[in-house]
């Protein structure tokens, strides 16, 4: 206590306040991985990462580049003798080539139907620096934002640590595939403005995170429409925009915006190649505003998180190479659909559910059924069997916010193949020991309740039912129906 | 009209500030020596651009230190893939070691202590962010760089309180001045959070001295408030005084500090001549904000393929003892060379022994001992002298006169150019002087045209000129011994 009270005569209140979002349980997660980390020979029965979403699939095809392209570098004979000048280079404009070859991919990822102005891409230090950066121009402490729910966990620290602006979630329910409606925009911002909340803009993220699914052109059009009526701002975080690897394509709201009846001077667009390419460490962050305004006062505040004058010479050449990068995106998107079909079919096995998506990478697993209540701590419960004796690091749906406690996201190709099946393995075990068990409890004496103390599991089954074959059609797993007559399903609508 | 964030419509970025100006003009009209001879020349850039033949010639021969070549592609998806705070460990100790090296390995770096940020620019404003809250301030003597009031001030709603430091006696920080600047602070009821200074100074080009630090520690730990120091420019001491950290200062036996108190800034963007690649690190001697600052390092990482490049090159410890002996030569010999050509034609200059510029006296070419003379002086510079140098109001100094010029990011070529423009319009403004090859310093005799040595007379107290001054009746400033 006294080191606290210490702390906080020394040390800033943002210094010493929790909104770095890391005393979340999310990160128990992490440590209980980085303590016991699965390896396939080292360590067969370490917790397997399944709560980082990374691309890391197509690695094979940007080392065959590297290997052809040396001129890419600074460091080979053949890109030497730009050294110098790249070393120094450190105008906050960019490169040019850098700005042109990645607006170029923006306008490829979004099906070629928009085109980017490369004077309008700002850089940022990765997605996280985008997102705040956005934030600091928009709007001032104590302004909200209202962010649709589930959402990224790292917004908490993203939009609101150092800049003093809070988030509203709009809460977005599983009965309608968790979709954003107007009626639900209308409903957070009514409430906030009673609340005498200044509510400056909305942020979308969109393919979604934890979803993995695309917002459809009406959803977009209705945002766009929102925010017009009431002269607020929309951010789109488009990250995982070239994760799309099944229909429907991914609609950018530049393009929605091209046909429709809007202020230009409310859209703005987070991009990065943290996702899309695979480039988490590059750090290439990208703010893209159609106001020209916020582009300026952005590059300015680029300055505290360039992009490294090295990697952007990279990039640029890179992405300057039409032929690659249509390659590239066909093939990861190819071996993105692979994957996560593998897992669609693997857990359908054990009646998994997961929300239907086609974008993105993880999935959002359905496992309302074995909570023992629906309540987060019984999620937090079914976490911690999940990390201690699955041994699977996946993320609560609480990390994400999602009103609805049951969910988890789980990432799907941060791993090679073999991995992937240790992992499936793991799943079935743990889905059908819960069955036999089930029905083992099924068979003792009636009216004692049973506590499983081995696996600390505590799955109130009064009816074996739940895993009753009659009832594990796709139809009714799906997020669309819910399973009516199952003792644990509630009414969710 | 749109509302954006109080912070996006205000002008704390800095840069409707008239420095930009001279940028502009550069901008416009940038020289080149075949193709634009005419052209505005750089000078208010302090970048270091004399070591790039020894950093290739390293480069050439460890393929392994990058991603894209055949010895190096093998590592390429894990660095991609890196995205820790904590940073590659490799490239913290190299860091670490480097930083050691620099101060002659007196003192050792914790590699544990080193956290990213996006250039120095981004640590400034990461430990403002840390250290605290909007409304508070930090000291700062002046004259000091500008881009502190963007990077301490802007987003982070923190106050900066000049402390002024004079010619008189060479800029010194004195404790006087530092506890009045202090008062000044609590009577206004603001509270002071800490100490920024920047050791070697920028714009002055020299180093602090052990007392001055010294009595820096005891003023702030008697305060209980930080300390601050920027050492971006620590391999750039180029002759003696040797230059001293603080923290060799907080070893040292009589130098009582709660070490929680004292951090330090740095980066590779001056000592290295790599501004492109954004390392920015803060180095502090409190858990608390070394483990703050990390988190907040997200916001402005080191690109993962130039932490592998730097990890590689300065662990090589030959390459780097090398490279920060050479630079010191290359440094001082360009220093000599201009400040020797100065003082040719007659420009005095603060005495320095650091940094990437000179930090000129032409206060007796002013019309008037003001701020908006000043401001006349350096259009005529950069328009008709076509230079584009940095004016003292520019960093805060407190008298008017002072210009910046930066002498290490030309090749030779242009400096010459450079220093015959400086010789014309000095020579325009004398009846004669005598030439170049027929001169050394110490037997400069010059004749003024009428009006000049009028206000020449007006000045020419050794009061008001430097008190080194060996030849006060001169009619010109002489280098200051």
């Amino acid at each position: 206590m006294e080191f606290t009270r210490k702390n906080r005569q020394l040390l800033s209140r943002i210094a010493t306040n929790d909104r770095h979002g890391e005393n979340s349980p999310y990160f128990d997660g992490w440590k209980a991985y980085d303590s016991n980390p699965f390896h396939p020979i080292h360590n067969p029965d370490g917790v397997i990462q399944m709560g980082l979403a990374e691309n890391p699939l197509c690695f094979d095809l940007i080392e065959k580049w590297i290997r052809e392209n040396p001129d890419a570098s600074i460091c080979t004979a053949e890109g030497l003798d730009k050294f110098k000048d790249i070393a120094i280079y450190q105008d906050y404009h960019g490169l040019r080539e850098f700005r042109e070859a990645v607006a170029k991919l923006m306008g490829r990822v979004g099906g070629n139907r928009v085109t980017f102005d490369p004077n309008r891409i700002v850089m940022s230090g990765g997605a996280t620096g985008a997102n705040e950066t956005a934030i600091f121009c928009l709007a001032d402490p104590g302004d909200a934002f209202l962010v649709p729910s589930p959402y990224y966990a790292g917004f908490a620290r993203d939009l609101r640590w150092r800049t003093g602006v809070e988030i509203v979630p709009v809460h977005c329910k599983s009965s309608n595939n968790f979709r954003i409606t107007r009626a639900a925009l209308e409903e957070a911002y009514e409430k906030a403005q009673r609340s005498n909340i200044n509510i400056k803009g909305v942020i979308i993220t969109n393919p979604s995170n934890p979803l993995g699914t695309v917002l459809d052109k009406e959803t977009l059009r209705s945002l766009v429409s929102f925010v017009t009526d009431k002269k607020i701002h929309l951010v789109s975080d488009e990250i995982y925009a070239a994760t799309v690897f099944s229909s429907p394509r991914f609609i950018s709201v530049a393009e929605v915006m091209q046909d429709m009846d809007c202020n230009r001077d409310l859209i703005h667009i987070i991009y990065s190649l943290s996702k899309d390419m695979g480039f988490p460490g590059f750090r290439v962050g990208i703010v893209y505003s159609f106001n020209d305004d916020v582009t300026n006062c952005a590059r300015k505040m680029s300055s505290f998180g360039l992009v490294s004058s090295q990697t952007q010479f990279l990039l640029a050449s890179m992405l300057s190479d039409d032929e690659f990068v249509g390659n590239f995106l066909r093939e990861s998107s190819k071996r993105l659909a692979k994957r996560r079909h593998v897992f669609t079919k693997g857990l359908e096995e054990v009646g998994i559910s997961t929300i239907k998506s086609n974008a993105g990478l993880f999935f959002w697993m359905d496992m309302r059924p074995l909570l023992k209540e629906q309540t987060t701590k019984a999620e937090t419960e079914l976490w911690r069997v999940i990390i201690n004796k699955v041994k699977l690091n996946v993320s609560p749906g609480s990390s994400f916010h999602c009103s609805e406690p049951g969910w988890f996201r789980v990432c799907f190709a941060n791993m090679d193949d073999k991995t992937v099946e240790v992992a499936l393995d793991r799943i079935r075990e743990f889905v059908l020991q819960g069955k036999e068990e089930n029905n083992h409890e099924a068979d003792k004496s009636q009216g004692r309740a049973q506590r499983w103390r081995k696996q600390n599991l505590r799955l109130s089954f009064s009816s074996s039912r739940l895993y009753d074959e009659s009832l594990m059609s796709p139809h009714m797993i799906s997020p669309h129906s819910p399973i009516p007559h199952s003792p644990l399903v509630r009414a969710r609508t | 009209m749109v509302a954006m964030s109080k912070i996006a419509t205000g002008n704390g970025h800095g840069e409707n500030s008239p420095y930009f100006d001279g940028w502009k003009a550069y901008e416009t009209n940038p020289f080149h020596p075949t193709e634009r001879p005419e052209g505005v020349i750089q000078m208010g850039l302090a970048e270091n651009q004399l070591c790039f033949s020894l950093i290739k010639n390293w480069l050439i021969k460890h393929p392994e230190a990058s991603l894209c070549t055949p010895q190096g592609v093998n590592k390429f998806k894990e660095t991609a893939l890196f995205q820790d705070y904590h940073g590659m460990p490799e490239f913290r100790q190299a860091v670490a070691k480097f930083m050691g090296k620099v101060r002659g390995d007196r003192v050792k770096f914790d590699p544990d202590r080193i956290v990213m940020s996006g250039g120095a620019t981004g640590a400034h404003e990461m430990v403002a962010f840390c250290l605290a809250d909007p409304g508070e301030a930090f000291l700062v003597p002046t004259p000091y760089y500008p881009g502190f009031d963007r990077d301490l001030k802007w987003r982070t709603g923190v106050e900066l309180v000049p402390v002024n430091c004079e010619s008189c006696n060479n800029f010194k920080i004195t404790t006087n001045a530092l506890e009045a600047a202090y008062v000044k602070v609590q009577e206004a009821n603001l509270r002071v959070k800490g100490l920024l200074i920047t050791n070697p100074s920028n714009p002055l080009g020299t180093v602090l001295d052990r007392d001055t630090l010294k009595s820096m520690v005891r003023f702030i730990n008697d305060k209980n408030i930080h300390l601050i120091g920027d050492e971006i420019y620590a391999a750039t001491v180029f002759m003696e005084p040797e230059f001293v950290s603080i923290s060799e200062i907080i070893e040292e036996e009589d130098v009582e500090c709660n070490r929680d108190l004292i951090h330090i800034v740095y980066s590779l963007s001056k000592d290295m001549g790599f501004p492109g690649f954004r390392v920015g690190i803060v180095y502090s001697y409190n858990d608390s904000v070394v483990s703050c600052a990390r988190k907040m390092s997200s916001f402005g990482l080191v690109s993962s393929q130039t932490q592998h490049l730097i990890a590689s090159m300065l662990s090589d410890d030959e390459f780097v003892d090398n490279f920060i002996t050479e630079s010191k030569e290359l440094l001082f010999n360009r220093h000599k060379y201009f400040t020797w050509s100065l003082s040719q034609v007659g420009i005095g200059f603060l005495k320095g022994n650091a940094g990437l510029f000179i930090w000129m006296d032409l206060r007796k070419l002013l019309k008037e001992e003001t701020f908006a003379a000043e401001m006349e002086l350096w259009r005529v510079i950069t328009n008709e002298v076509k230079l584009n140098v940095s004016p003292g109001s520019s960093f805060h100094c407190q008298e008017p006169g002072w210009f910046r010029v930066c002498f290490a990011n030309m090749d030779d070529y242009t400096m010459k150019v450079a220093l015959l423009r400086i010789r014309t319009f000095m020579l325009k403004n004398n009846e004669a002087m005598v030439p170049l090859k027929l001169c050394r310093p110490s037997s400069l005799k010059l004749s003024l045209s009428r009006s000049l040595s009028r206000r020449m007379d007006d000045f020419m107290s050794p009061g008001i000129m430097s008190p080194r001054s060996p030849l006060p009746q001169s009619p010109l400033v002489q280098a200051r011994t």
